[in-house]
């Protein structure tokens, strides 16, 4: 087992690696380099050739490219990500700041679309081909379809413009300083209901079809025949035995399901102006902060390949038929 | 005898200014006669009309309205060959070739049967004949901008089905003109992640050992990103025009193919026909390109359906952002965006741009669906992945 962690961690780093390469040969590929952006936006004040010599010299863009290259990796694998343009401190500070409210409605949708997927999976693999489990198929299929920003738009219009159930946007409430402690996790949950809702409900879709499949594929072994020739009620063949083991794929499709989730929140983020990583790198483009644009996207993919390490540890741990020197067949 | 030629001949003329009248007078292949004589009464409709911007087109300089016009002129051409030709098989009383049961035959049957996959790629294809045809069925000029005071945030009504803008922009026909472009970077973006990525993956599993291993880590560092990140970054670092959405949208997308294709040559190359084809020598371009690629095709077919949706919802986020597409060109996305910003005054703002583009993904999802089961029936247990 252990081993086995060991093995998926040594190749989890040349993946890291190649991520920072990426990222950072993207950036190159600009016309110009950072300063001209950085003087791009600064084009109001004439600026002096000597200095913008001085601060290329001072952030080392004078140099060759490999070389930059290599200190540049030196500094990301120390943690500096350098400084950015926009808000004048460091990189990683911003990035700390906003990564807790971004995993908060990733992990959280997460928990809502599993939950939500394996209910529906079951109901309607317990039901096949009856009107309810066509009609999920459906339904799922639609929601799926739905552009998340859209219907997180709509959702709004509904509850919060004209029933005035739930909030807008934000975090938090305005007078949230002055509730008293259980107001203000109540007023948190408040606040996370509409973006949780809209981000997990279209993967949510995907796994309960994913579930009713798996079911329905497992309800064909011979390990069920034999737990219902036991005269086992229903109940028990399907909870117990084919349940459990439907679950255990579904680990992986949660590892998979990560970047999209990421990407997500992007736009769900930015409607519901939540201060997480995906509104930091709308700005960041917008206002062609560099530093933080690449430390945005190395952080979400590094997210992204820890969740699939998480999610392929959880995998063997749970199934005991993988074995854990044989490579998976992919 | 003579009689008769001028019979034929009348009816063939029939068939020329009518296409589909042949089909339906013999009583032949009336499906094909009943889509001949719709698409002619839908032509005819609408060069009726809008006979005086029909007319207009061929003196002004405006690209679209050419291509429309001409795309209008061609499409009645080529209707009235199909139904030419029929006519003249079903005159001189030719037996009609039996039909050779070739698998792209039987997947096409098994198609058929689906019948909300039918209806999807109906509803697929009129939204591009819309999106060609945006100057001849837009009501109003897109980018007007009358008496903003006036015009601006009317709720729909006759005039303007779906409203106006803060502008008082008709949004009903800056949404048939924001079709164009989401659906042609859609299709081109597909395209080209289809491409490569085919030729990438089927050249990795083809030769396989080092070579594969070499390429597939590079696929799998790519895939690590979160599209949408990556599609952030790329879009900060080059300007978003169009040709640029779709170069990026395309050149982000194709790792996902090219590890479909891969699995599926992996299997291929071991299958007596490879075998065979290597024996007699073929390069090994020959093998991927005629052999390998045209037998791996179909779950990559069904997964180009998926994409166009994703692309079309990625472009859409970007636009919506308001880092892809920009504002003076209507695209669904940055139509939403004025949107979001209207959501309190003005509900269709938002509604109707939106709507079409959830209806556009979900008929390509079912028809990737349709296509899923068309190719391979074994699989009808294992859909949505």
């Amino acid at each position: 087992m252990w081993r086995h962690i060991l093995k998926r961690l040594a190749q989890a780093i040349p993946l890291i690696w190649g991520i920072l390469t990426i990222t950072f040969f993207i950036s190159h590929m600009a016309p110009g380099d950072p300063m001209d952006m950085y003087l791009e936006q600064q084009r109001q004040r004439q600026v002096d050739p000597e200095i913008i010599e001085l601060l290329r010299q001072k952030y080392g863009l004078d140099l060759p490219i490999h070389v930059q290259y290599v200190k540049w990796l030196g500094n990301v694998v120390k943690g500096d990500f350098g400084e950015s343009f926009r808000y004048r401190r460091p990189v990683l500070d911003l990035i700390a700041e906003r990564i807790p409210y971004t995993l908060q409605l990733t992990l959280l949708a997460l928990l809502f679309s599993t939950s939500l997927g394996i209910i529906i999976g079951i109901v309607s693999a317990v039901k096949q081909y009856s009107a309810l489990d066509k009609g999920v198929t459906l339904g799922s299929l639609i929601i799926y379809s739905i552009p998340g920003f859209w219907m997180a738009l709509m959702l709004v219009l509904v509850f919060s413009v004209y029933l005035g159930w739930l909030p807008t946007s934000q975090t938090r409430s305005m007078d949230y300083e002055f509730f008293s402690w259980g107001q203000k996790i109540f007023d948190r949950l408040w606040h996370l209901i509409l973006p949780v809702f809209v981000l997990g409900v279209g993967s949510a879709a995907h796994k309960a079809r994913y579930v009713r499949n798996r079911l329905l594929e497992v309800m064909n072994e011979e390990y069920i025949l034999s737990a219902r020739a036991r005269g086992l009620k229903e109940k028990m063949v399907i909870f117990k035995h084919a349940l459990r083991n439907a679950m255990i794929p579904l680990v992986t499709i949660l590892g998979l399901h990560l970047p999209a989730l990421l990407s997500g929140s992007v736009l769900i983020e930015s409607i519901f102006a939540w201060p997480g990583m995906g509104t930091l790198a709308v700005g960041a483009v917008g206002g062609r902060d560099y530093p933080v644009m690449m430390a945005t996207l190395m952080i979400s993919a590094i997210l992204t390949i820890v969740g699939n390490l998480l999610a392929d540890i959880t995998y063997v741990a749970l199934d005991p038929r993988v074995s854990y020197e044989k490579k998976k067949p992919v | 005898m003579k009689r008769k030629s001028r019979f034929k001949k009348l009816i063939l003329l029939g068939a020329f200014m009518l296409p589909g009248s042949g089909h339906l007078l013999f009583k032949k292949n009336i499906k094909l006669g009943i889509h001949l004589l719709l698409g002619t009464i839908a032509i005819v409709l609408l060069v009726i009309f809008r006979w005086d911007r029909f007319i207009n087109t061929f003196q002004s300089k405006a690209v679209d309205h050419w291509v429309a016009a001409i795309f209008i002129i061609l499409s009645w051409l080529f209707m009235a060959f199909i139904s030419v030709k029929h006519t003249c098989e079903f005159l001189s009383d030719k037996m009609q070739k039996p039909r050779i049961k070739t698998p792209l035959f039987l997947a096409s049957r098994r198609f058929k049967e689906n019948k909300l996959a039918v209806v999807s790629l109906y509803v697929i294809c009129i939204f591009y004949l819309v999106a060609v045809l945006a100057p001849f069925l837009a009501t109003h000029d897109p980018s007007a901008i009358d008496n903003v005071l006036e015009t601006r945030y009317q709720s729909p009504s006759w005039e303007h089905p779906f409203g106006t803008d803060e502008f008082g922009r008709d949004l009903y026909s800056r949404a048939l003109y924001g079709a164009r472009i989401s659906l042609s970077v859609g299709l081109l973006a597909v395209l080209i992640a289809i491409l490569i990525g085919t030729l990438y993956g089927s050249v990795a599993g083809y030769f396989g050992g080092f070579i594969d291993n070499i390429m597939m880590r590079f696929v799998d560092v790519f895939i690590a990103f979160p599209t949408f990140f990556l599609l952030l970054m790329l879009v900060g670092v080059f300007e978003a025009s169009i040709v640029a959405m779709i170069l990026i949208l395309g050149l982000t997308s194709w790792p996902g193919t090219a590890r479909f294709i891969r699995g599926e040559v992996l299997s291929l190359k071991e299958k007596q026909f490879t075998e065979a084809a290597r024996a007699i020598g073929l390069p090994h371009r020959t093998i991927i390109l005629r052999h390998l690629i045209p037998n791996g095709i179909s779950p990559v077919l069904v997964s180009a359906a998926m994409m166009v949706s994703t692309m079309i919802y990625s472009e859409a986020g970007l636009s919506f952002l308001g880092i892809g597409i920009r504002p003076p060109i209507p695209t669904w996305g940055n139509m939403m965006s004025s949107g979001k910003d209207a959501l309190l005054v003005a509900w269709w703002v938002a509604l109707f741009p939106g709507g079409i583009l959830a209806a556009t993904m979900l008929s390509f999802n079912l028809l990737a669906d349709g296509l899923r089961d068309a190719f391979d029936p074994k699989v009808l247990m294992r859909r949505f992945l």
